[in-house]
């Protein structure tokens, strides 16, 4: 069997159960919630009007959005009960996929309950049946084919939506999604999107054996669909239960980037070697990975000096390099209770870059410069960057002001510039395509940007480990920009020679720098 | 004080019972009235006239803004609604047979809410409104109308209630079959001894079933006489104006009859 594909499949199991735990969980959450309200809502209809209009307003937020904004929304909740509550990870996808699959359960509902036949209430009545007994033996089930369909929508919604959980820091499909189209390694991909779709097809065929033996009023076959979907959540959740394994595992976590992906694979061999089991996180937002590491969720990760300085320590100065880095230790260590384990030997800072011809022709070697041309250019950025104190603190040393500003993903920024569609990019310094597409790095006399230094970070579980700590302290001082550069442009570039994290990792692993 | 006697009298008593939805015209306007245990009342009026809200004041599907409603000497607001529902009858014109239960299920939900066995009581009351046993384990949608409207009104009588309340309980049938379930209802009243008023807004169905006929009009009871009154023409202009109208039909017919012969 090919390589990649064997890997894909090999972390399958364990992505599988955890997206069916979180979706199911979320459904049964859905469930609880917007029945009861959906019964109350239906006898309301003022109330079933602003109800509808609230979960259909949450149905137009982005998933992804709502993912992000629990992660604030549950920081404060904690900080007013004094602490406690996880902001990232299970809770926060549990919530907002909850919130996403009310509307659909509540909406038929509502409906179900409201399109019942006013003849069959009168005669219920008339009968003399309680609210109850008319809820229990006449309207429930009327409504419950119309429930039934939306309940599977909403399954199905969720188990899409699910994969999205990765960038909160919940383990699921989306873990080999979300890896596979940094690195373009189309094989995870495919088997994260396969796998999500059969899964989804699976529940959405048992669900409607259980709508329909509901609307034929079969018990039989109802009882048993929900059986064997009930059997599928209990099966994913059993290793959860299950005693931990005998060697200790380590959590290792990755940013969203090809960069942090083979370092996280570089981290991992070692770790592997001196004989850790190993878990990978990847995917994680910029915003929630130190969080992540301080409360325990990940053990260890890359990050960069100048990004825990501004978005950690939320500092708009500049400082050298070298104090830098003893600061965020001291800070690290004191306010959170991570140690950096210290710098692998390499930046990756953000570097303004323009191409080799237009540099020649313009004259362009520094950021003074590019003030001179930038009203005639447009910048291509990162998702992130022109949102992030960085930009503004270069601003306030460098006028500049471009005519146009668009952000890409990282692999279209560089093809954007290739093509000529923006003047300027706000690449990334260790960047192998720097190199490989001839790009001239402007450079920062005034000293604007911090560094960027890739510090290796532990959180507390580790960091009294004498083994875990010989086993990384080689990779400190060992990666010179230049191997790391061309680490990532073997998994970066789009040709025959592309290569996976894995693979740029071992290759990696066999040119690190010894002191 | 009403004297005692009155009270054993009555089935039903209403006590000046009023009714307004909203800002419109009172649809019942002050209505005093006795109803005399076991006779049959047909209630007659237009569209409009109040004679469905004043029915359904009874059963406490509506509840009147003033006024007391009694059955059997008792305000009806002194019992829970269901209960109070479950002791008597009632069949209306959408009849409302709930679509998800057999014939026999639905013949037996008082028995089922009641918590009381069965034993062949669906057989009997299948019998007693004019049904073969074998509907017992049909579907109320592979039945036809008239079939429908005596399943209910075997629910209607399945806790053996003295009161039976119909509500156009034939407006929706082909008049062959109005003509037999009303000939039938008036069967099973004189058998089972029972207290029947219905709500009709056919002079004709009223005069051929009831023992004595109430029109309402703009909420009030503007007639109350026994058919027989009715015919001669002593209960008022506006009963007669309903009465006028089978009985020139009635004496069209007989001289199309005439003619031919």
């Amino acid at each position: 069997m090919n390589e990649g594909l064997r890997s894909a499949l090999e972390r399958l199991p364990e992505l599988l159960a955890a997206h069916v735990v979180l979706a199911g969980a979320a459904l049964l959450l859905a469930l609880a919630a917007s029945l009861p309200l959906g019964i109350v809502a239906a006898r309301r209809p003022a109330l079933a009007r602003v109800v509808l209009g609230l979960a259909s307003l949450v149905q137009t937020i982005p998933a992804l959005a709502l993912l992000a904004l629990f992660y604030p929304v549950l920081l404060m909740l904690s900080a007013l009960v004094g602490g406690g509550i996880p902001a990232l990870g299970f809770l926060p996808s549990l919530l907002a996929l909850a919130l996403y699959a009310l509307l659909p359960i509540l909406r038929n509902g509502v409906t179900g309950l409201v399109g019942i036949d006013p003849a069959v209430i009168e005669a219920a009545d008339a009968v003399g049946m309680t609210s109850a007994q008319k809820l229990r033996l006449v309207e429930a089930p009327l409504a419950a084919p119309v429930v039934m369909a939306g309940i599977r929508t909403a399954a199905v919604w969720t188990i899409g939506a699910a994969t999205l959980s990765t960038t909160v820091g919940q383990p699921s499909l989306g873990d080999l999604i979300f890896a596979g189209l940094q690195t373009q390694n189309w094989v995870l991909v495919l088997v994260g999107c396969v796998a999500a779709a059969v899964l989804a097809l699976v529940v959405d065929g048992l669900l409607g054996l259980v709508e329909r033996a509901v609307r034929d009023r079969r018990r039989g076959t109802g009882f048993a669909a929900l059986g064997l979907l009930l059997a599928g959540v209990m099966a994913a959740a059993w290793p959860a239960f299950a005693p931990a394994p005998s060697r200790p595992v380590v959590t290792i976590g990755a940013k969203n980037f090809s960069e942090q992906y083979i370092l996280a694979r570089l981290i991992g061999r070692r770790l592997e070697a001196a004989g850790y089991a190993v878990r990978y996180r990847e995917g994680l937002g910029s915003a929630v990975i130190f969080r992540a590491l301080a409360a325990g969720d990940i053990d260890v990760y890359v990050d960069y000096a100048g990004t825990l300085w501004t978005n950690e320590m939320r500092r708009a100065d500049t400082s050298p390099r070298a104090a830098m880095i003893g600061e965020i230790t001291r800070w690290a260590a004191s306010d959170r209770g991570v140690s950096v384990l210290g710098p692998l030997g390499f930046e990756n800072a953000y570097a303004f870059a323009v191409r080799g011809a237009d540099a020649r022709r313009l004259e362009l070697r520094t950021l003074d410069d590019l003030v001179r041309v930038a009203p005639a250019m447009t910048l291509g950025s990162d998702l992130e960057f022109l949102e992030r104190p960085e930009w503004a603190m270069v601003r306030r040393a460098y006028p500049l002001n471009f005519a146009a500003t668009r952000a890409y993903s990282p692999t279209f920024m560089y093809r954007a510039l290739e093509s000529g569609q923006v003047g300027a990019i706000s690449a990334f310094s260790s960047d192998g395509r720097i190199a490989a597409l001839g790009l001239t790095v402007l450079t920062d006399p005034k000293a604007a940007i911090p560094g960027y230094d890739a510090l290796l970070l532990a959180g507390s579980r580790f960091s009294q480990d004498a083994r875990f700590q010989a086993a990384l302290r080689p990779l400190i001082g060992a990666i010179p920009v230049e191997r790391m550069r061309e680490a990532n442009y073997r998994v970066d570039r789009s040709d025959s020679g592309q290569q996976s994290a894995a693979e740029a990792a071992l290759w990696l692993d066999g040119a690190l720098a010894h002191r | 004080m009403i004297p005692p006697a009155v009270i054993d009298n009555a089935a039903v008593r209403f006590d000046a019972v009023s009714k307004a939805y909203g800002d419109a015209p009172p649809a019942v306007a002050s209505v005093t009235l006795d109803i005399v245990r076991g006779s049959f009342i047909a209630l007659v009026g237009a569209s409009g006239s109040g004679k469905s809200t004043l029915l359904k004041t009874i059963n406490r599907l509506v509840d009147p803004d003033r006024g007391v409603v009694s059955v059997d000497g008792a305000a009806v607001t002194a019992t829970p609604p269901h209960l109070l529902r479950r002791r008597i009858g009632y069949v209306f014109q959408s009849i409302g047979l709930f679509p998800h239960m057999t014939v026999a299920e639905n013949i037996a939900i008082g028995l089922t809410l009641e918590r009381r066995d069965t034993n062949g009581r669906v057989e009997e009351l299948l019998d007693l409104v004019g049904l073969p046993d074998d509907f017992a384990v049909r579907m109320p949608d592979a039945l036809s109308g008239g079939q429908r409207q005596r399943v209910g009104v075997a629910r209607a009588l399945a806790l053996s209630p003295g009161l039976l309340l119909m509500d156009e309980p034939f407006g929706a049938l082909d008049p062959v079959t109005r003509d037999q379930l009303g000939r039938a209802v008036r069967a099973l009243h004189d058998r089972l001894g029972l207290t029947t008023i219905m709500v009709t807004h056919d002079m004709a169905e009223a005069l051929l079933l009831a023992d004595r006929v109430l029109v309402m009009e703009a909420g009030a009871i503007v007639a109350d006489a026994s058919p027989h009154d009715l015919l001669a023409g002593r209960a008022g202009a506006i009963a007669d104006a309903l009465v006028a109208i089978p009985r020139e039909q009635a004496e069209r017919l007989r001289q199309l009859a005439e003619a031919r012969g």
